[in-house]
């Protein structure tokens, strides 16, 4: 009830086509103690309610440190950090009502059952009052627990102890325990590194079906490209600082161009029309036609000469990385 | 109340590690055998008539206390566990106060210590200890204080610490001299002025002597093993609690956020 809630503010509020970032982040700056460099240095960006926004970067880039400080377990150096309108700093306790956060590494208390971990986080964000038992807690909480297992489809496995859950059921764990207090934003710190294949799909299945339920605003970090192909926007981090920001498809569009294979049995006939045609090409066994700006129709229409190979090739945001960070290095 | 509730779930989070941990549970019962019936008996017959008092009494709340104080000390560094294994961050970013949490530990790591030194009463009865029902009264809200105490210190002691590794390293160098410097085991009414000068400044002393104080009273041999009066040292606890509980959160607090 509290996503619909919400979800109704923020229709409203685009409606007056006042839409406010969720997250807002200007001129972020943190140094560690006796570092030499900034791990973060100088990052801005903003993340509207109820997107998908996906963090990128190499090792190092400063990913990790970003995202402790929006969720207030590092302070920074300098800039400016706001959440749903609160500050970071000034404001932390409010900050950390409205974040939900799955960690890079697993933050679960192995000594306890699933369910005891998700009760401790209840209590810990004024959910519910202590109860030694789960058969004592309200009927509430007990009902909100036993739907989210059932969507996560964690089930009754909910309640064994965490050390005999395999890792994807506790990382499904983790996500109940994060959705627990209907946060406005879900921080995902790498959350599918360790899972195997079956489970990284069934994570991101029960995340789409929450986007669409919820509305709820994502910001992930992740070394999987294709995990942030479908991102609303995605930001690009190297040695902290920014070096792409966009959707997916612009920053695609602007470092990876779309490319055609070409070859005929006339070859001289054809490089000669490819010169006429002034595109950019090259020879490697077939002609590979940089399509800048162009639709390979256009290139193709233009061409009489009978083709013996034609394909097509679509950049990847995993090639658009790679060829920003080689940027970089240079 | 919503505070006094994360309190509570995160002190009985420590509590239910512990009565989970069979190891611990063993190592609580073993302990005490070992230290009042081995170590307290031997020396009860060898040296108990030469000092001319109960050695076996004197023992016992000499590792009452020592145990009290020393777990909850060392309970504390769970947190560098938890830092360890991120379950911390879990905490740090929940919306209470950092006072709660560090309160919340205190308070199960005292309900361990607790749990932990209940066959130590046991077998000071079976040992026949000289204790009465009034006597346990007050043992408990002396048990409460002292608790806290190690608590307050090992707040002070975490913010010295980056692992596990060096925190036993650390506690080792901190809590051995002070069995000595304390009269865990033998009287310290005659030490060189630099070793009196240290023992004044062992928390562990006051605890134990807080104790004793308790146990011997009405005693013959009261002025024989008690340093100080009781009300002395509950004052002297208070004072060295605010401190390192104050200077411990607040060192605390900040190394968490400032790195």
């Amino acid at each position: 009830m509290p996503g619909a809630v919400w979800k109704s503010r923020r229709a409203l509020f685009r409606l007056g086509g006042l839409t406010t970032p969720v997250i807002e982040v200007h001129d972020l700056v943190k140094r560690y103690r006796k570092a030499t460099a900034n791990a973060v240095d100088g990052v801005s960006f903003e993340v509207e309610a109820g997107e998908f926004f996906a963090l990128l970067g190499p090792n190092g880039a400063g990913k990790t440190t970003t995202i402790a400080i929006l969720t207030t377990t590092l302070s920074p150096t300098s800039g400016m950090v706001r959440i749903s309108g609160h500050h970071v700093v000034r404001e932390a306790s409010l900050v950390r009502r409205q974040a939900g956060i799955i960690f890079q590494n697993q933050s679960l208390d192995m000594n306890l059952t699933g369910e005891e971990n998700v009760r401790i986080h209840a209590i810990l964000y004024h959910l519910y009052p202590y109860r030694p038992l789960y058969r004592f807690m309200p009927a509430a909480y007990r009902q909100q627990l036993r739907e989210l297992a059932d969507v996560v489809g964690l089930g009754g496995d909910v309640f064994k102890p965490v050390k005999k859950l395999s890792g994807g059921m506790r990382r499904k764990l983790e996500i109940i325990r994060g959705l627990m207090h209907h946060p406005q934003v879900l921080f995902l710190d790498e959350p599918t590194s360790g899972l195997d294949t079956a489970s990284r799909r069934n994570l991101w299945q029960y995340i789409g079906e929450l986007r669409r339920r919820q509305d709820i605003t994502i910001c992930l970090t992740t070394h999987q490209l294709d995990e942030a192909e479908v991102a609303d926007k995605v930001c690009i981090l190297d040695h902290g600082h920014v070096v792409a920001l966009g959707t997916p498809r612009l920053v695609k569009s602007q470092l990876a161009h779309e490319r055609l294979y070409i070859d005929a049995d006339d070859r001289a006939a054809l490089r000669r029309r490819l010169v006429e045609l002034n595109v950019p090409f090259s020879e490697d066994g077939v002609f590979t036609v940089v399509l800048d700006g162009r639709t390979a129709h256009e290139v193709v229409r233009a061409i009489d000469e009978p083709l013996t190979l034609l394909r097509t090739e679509s950049p990847t945001l995993e090639d658009a990385y790679l060829r920003i960070l080689a940027a970089g290095d240079e | 109340m919503s505070e006094l509730n994360a309190v509570a779930a995160i002190a009985a989070r420590d509590l239910l590690k512990f009565i989970r941990d069979p190891g611990r549970l063993v190592a609580a019962v073993v302990f005490p055998f070992a230290m009042i019936f081995l170590l307290g008996g031997t020396l009860q017959l060898n040296l108990g008539k030469a000092v001319g008092f109960n050695f076996i009494a004197f023992t016992f709340t000499g590792f009452l206390g020592m145990t009290l104080f020393q777990s909850t000390a060392q309970g504390l560094t769970s947190l560098i566990d938890d830092r360890q294994n991120d379950f911390a961050q879990e905490l740090f970013v929940s919306p209470i106060s950092r006072y709660a949490i560090l309160f919340g530990k205190i308070l199960g790591e005292t309900a361990v210590a607790i749990a932990q030194v209940l066959p130590f009463v046991v077998f000071a009865f079976i040992l026949r200890v000289p204790l009465t029902p009034v006597h346990v009264a007050l043992l408990v809200p002396v048990a409460l204080l002292s608790c806290f105490m190690g608590g307050a210190f090992g707040l002070l002691l975490l913010n010295t610490m980056s692992d596990s590794r060096a925190s036993n390293q650390i506690f080792n160098f901190v809590f051995l001299p002070q069995y000595f410097l304390a009269g865990l085991l033998s009287p310290i009414n005659v030490l060189p002025w630099y070793l009196a000068a240290l023992s004044l400044i062992s928390p562990m002393r006051y605890v134990i002597d807080l104790t004793r104080g308790v146990v011997f009273n009405g005693t013959p041999e009261y002025g024989q093993v008690v340093l100080a009066a009781p009300a002395t040292n509950v004052a002297v606890l208070f004072l060295m609690f605010a401190v390192f509980m104050i200077l411990g959160t607040t060192l605390f607090v900040r190394r968490e956020t400032n790195r």
